[in-house]
């Protein structure tokens, strides 16, 4: 089960979950990215490259089943404006035991960052908005993986 | 060839696509962004930094020496931000 979406609705972490629970395995891992409440954010606006993101996500998913025995992985990402508190991504694997599904879904998350083409902008209280600069610290968890 | 825009270099050209004309001189992607810079201001201000540039050649990240070869469309964006 390889499942990747792009939603412009709140995600339910939930459900984007619940079917990698039933695949029989003894393990699932999940993290979620949620809108922090930082110097002023009211919330923050997602762009991303149509087609190109889905293709890269999947690929994602696929790099990770090639490298460790899963038995599942979802990967949803939230789109257009997201306010502060609210999921932005929601990364689940499962596998028959947790050393697995632990690594894929931190794997999944840290080449999301780096390589999944997103573009975030902050909002803030005053109306103004700004572009999110990547960071470094992004760039050297992602490496580790390669 | 396609041309597409995304985030800060999108707004900064003003537009978020177009087409044009490769030159024939033009062999890799670092060569057609310089020669797309040339277009205007807001193109040379959006693209005289290619290394706070990314690019996507038919929705494959590439680097910046890539070859163009048949590609049909390239995106050119800033380093990406999701999760």
């Amino acid at each position: 089960m390889k499942v990747v979406r792009i939603s412009n609705a709140p995600i339910e972490p939930a459900s984007e979950l619940a079917a990698l629970a039933g695949l029989g395995g003894g393990a699932l891992a999940s993290f979620m990215g949620i809108v922090r409440d930082d110097k002023g954010v009211t919330a923050i606006e997602l762009e991303h490259y149509p087609g190109m993101t889905e293709a890269s996500l999947y690929s994602l998913i696929e790099a990770a089943t090639a490298r460790w025995s899963l038995l599942g992985a979802v990967v949803t990402h939230r789109v257009g404006i997201v306010p502060v508190g609210a999921p932005v991504v929601v990364v689940g694997a499962a596998s028959l035991h947790r050393a697995e599904a632990l690594e894929a879904t931190a794997f999944l998350i840290d080449r999301l960052k780096t390589e999944a083409p997103f573009w975030k902008r902050e909002h803030y209280a005053d109306g103004t908005a700004q572009w999110v600069d990547a960071k470094a610290s992004d760039d050297a968890r992602a490496e580790r993986w390669t | 060839m396609k041309l597409v825009y995304f985030a800060s270099v999108r707004e900064a050209i003003g537009l978020s696509s177009e087409e044009c004309d490769v030159p024939q001189d033009a062999r890799s992607v670092g060569d057609l962004v310089a020669w797309i810079s040339a277009g205007s201001q807001e193109h040379a201000r959006a693209l005289h930094d290619h290394s706070r540039l990314r690019f996507a050649l038919d929705q494959e990240m590439v680097a910046v020496d890539a070859l163009l070869g048949a590609a049909q469309e390239l995106a050119i964006f800033p380093p990406v931000t999701g999760g």
